[in-house]
């Protein structure tokens, strides 16, 4: 089980409000979850993912929380390769570029 | 003592939390009705133009490139009556710090905080002015707190927004991030009161006014280079800054005949505060789902008074499609090397869309780029779109269903725009006015208000009002 040790950098999560508790406005489905929060800092002490840990963030706020990551990586990335986006280029380039045919 | 820190309580905390988070007092500008006094809130709570362009040319924010599209100008000719085909030129704003125009708004922003002694801001937004905020406020050493919405509830984050976390953080910021619901303001009220850092609100007169200098700048640029104003200006528009900040220093620069054009993508049918519907939207903003609700009630902001407001300024709006705004993407990068990022796009599908309308010698602007990358490009974007179970579907874009299908266009021929009633707009915005104050008669001071918030005539406000029923003192 992956586990933090003091000192390293690692996400928290935090229930700001159960689902009974959510504004009236709100949609339906999203009454139907809670609204849940995320932050990162350094750890204050030693946790196992899943237990409570307190954190300082990066502007030195104290925060209390569920160990949900260390060390969290940055997933977003540049994809599939979208064969779509292809056809537009090649597209795009014979109506511009292409020969008399086009004219 | 320890303060009650529960949903209600800090709600009704909020005028006091964001007085002292702000502070501007608003009152001096109201009236006690629907009216406050727009211009004299833009005087005295702003900066001047002059100041402005000293205070972000400190930070390098500004002054950023005009570039001509002569290739895009070439297909929209290809496609356009003979004759018809305006030159299409772009302003280049990713080369500001963070990548935006956004960083104009922040530089202002964080200027302020800093000289009233803040010692750091908190900012709520999913969006590039986070990632703006982080850099000012890294620049001038000031500490950063960016409230995001970014999940749903399967904890899975739009690309896009989880891009803009790793910038922020990059710049040094603490990013909270949270999932979908307008709540995100209980826990952004909580940070102000318990950091008493600034509210970077994207809606203070500072902030709104640090856009003026673009249309100023890019008056000046179209004179120096062409010798005139360009004809229209598109302009992408979803909270509303960007068209009041542009518009504002297009006639600070006297250019009064240029035709202010609002871009937006069309998102209809998706709910913003919907868990299921937020991952199944391809654009994080620029869309309707802000649009069109910030143009008819700008006072929903985090500040008493909003100072974007679309309305004042737009002479049009017109929509365009996801499918479209990425084909547009794709020919801004092979037809003209420029890799540029999702929302600057949008306003050049319309003015792509605009140019074959027009004559050849006329001039279209975009008056904006924003970068591109990681989570924000159309091969993210699309991927992540087919992976909510979005169809990718070539056709006419005309009938696409946002959440279901992505329509890129089968020929650029296909692209068009759809122009949005404005005067639907205004009457619905004089309504919400109505509604909001609950008035059943309104001052003289409140109606000649009206007409120019919402930049229409009596006549016009005159029929809104006798259909709610409510008379003119
Ligand atoms: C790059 C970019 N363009 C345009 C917009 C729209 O600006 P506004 O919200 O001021 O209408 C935004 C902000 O959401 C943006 O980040």
């Amino acid at each position: 089980m992956i586990s933090a040790k003091k000192g390293d950098w690692v996400q928290i999560r935090q229930i700001v409000l159960k689902p009974e508790e959510r504004a009236p406005q709100v949609p339906e489905d999203t009454k139907k979850v809670p609204l849940e929060l995320w932050v990162k800092g350094i750890a204050q002490e030693d946790a196992k993912i899943g237990s409570t840990v307190e954190i300082v963030t990066a502007t030195g706020r104290k925060v209390r929380g569920e160990l949900t990551a260390v060390n969290p990586r940055y997933i977003h990335d540049y994809g599939d390769f979208v064969p779509e986006l292809l056809k537009v280029d090649m597209q795009l380039k014979e109506i511009l570029f292409g020969g008399d045919s086009n004219e | 003592m320890s303060k009650d820190m529960s949903y209600a309580a800090v709600m009704a905390r909020k005028n006091e939390i964001m007085k002292k988070a702000i502070g501007i007092d608003y009152s001096v500008f109201e009236s006690g009705g629907i009216s406050f006094d727009y211009e004299r809130m833009m005087r005295e709570a702003g900066y001047t133009l002059e100041e402005m362009q000293q205070i972000q040319a400190e930070t390098s924010v500004g002054n950023t490139p005009i570039v001509e599209l002569k290739n895009l100008t070439a297909l929209a000719r290809k496609l356009a009556p003979k004759g018809k085909g305006a030159r299409i030129f772009i302003k280049d704003e990713a080369a500001n710090p963070s990548g935006s125009f956004k960083a104009r708004r922040a530089a202002t922003a964080i200027y302020h905080a800093k000289k009233h002694g803040y010692k750091g801001v908190v900012t709520a937004t999913s969006g590039n002015y986070g990632a703006a905020v982080a850099s000012q406020a890294a620049k001038r050493g000031l500490k950063c707190i960016v409230v995001q919405e970014c999940y749903d509830s399967r904890m899975v984050g739009q690309p896009e927004i989880l891009e803009k976390q790793r910038a922020c953080e990059a710049y040094g910021a603490e990013v909270v991030q949270l999932t979908v619901g307008p709540e995100l303001f209980y826990t952004f009220l909580t940070l102000l009161e318990e950091t008493g850092y600034f509210n970077a609100s994207l809606y203070t007169p500072f902030g709104i006014a640090g856009v003026e200098t673009l249309g100023y700048e890019l008056a000046m640029q179209f004179r120096e280079k062409i010798g005139r104003d360009p004809d229209k200006v598109v302009i992408t528009h979803a909270g509303g800054g960007n068209v009041t900040g542009t518009a504002r220093g297009l006639l600070k620069a006297g250019a009064k005949d240029v035709e202010v054009v609002g871009a937006s993508v069309d998102l209809s049918g998706l709910h913003m505060a919907s868990d299921r519907d937020f991952n199944r939207k391809s654009f994080t903003t620029g869309h309707t789902g802000f649009g069109i609700p910030f143009a008819t009630w700008p006072d929903r902001a985090d500040v008493p008074r909003n100072a974007a407001r679309p309305l004042r300024y737009l002479d049009r709006y017109v929509l365009v499609k996801q499918g479209e705004v990425f084909y547009i993407t794709e020919a801004l990068s092979v037809l003209e090397g420029l890799e540029r990022g999702p929302a600057g796009n949008t306003s050049l599908t319309a003015a792509f869309a605009l140019a074959q309308e027009m004559d050849e010698d006329q001039i279209i602007v975009v008056q904006e780029t924003e970068y591109t990358g990681a989570g924000k490009h159309p091969l993210p974007q699309l991927t992540f779109a087919k992976k909510n179970g979005i169809e990718i579907l070539f056709g006419n874009p005309d009938r696409d269903e946002p959440g279901k299908n992505i329509i890129l266009p089968a020929h650029p021929s296909d692209i068009k725009i759809r122009d949005y009633d404005i005067d639907k707009a205004r009457a619905s915005y004089i309504k919400n006015c109505i509604n909001n104050y609950k008035v059943t008669e309104i001052t003289k001071e409140d109606f000649e208000f009206l007409v120019r918030d919402a930049k229409t005539d009596d006549s016009f406000v005159e029929g809104v009002l006798s259909e709610l029923n409510v008379k003119i003192k």
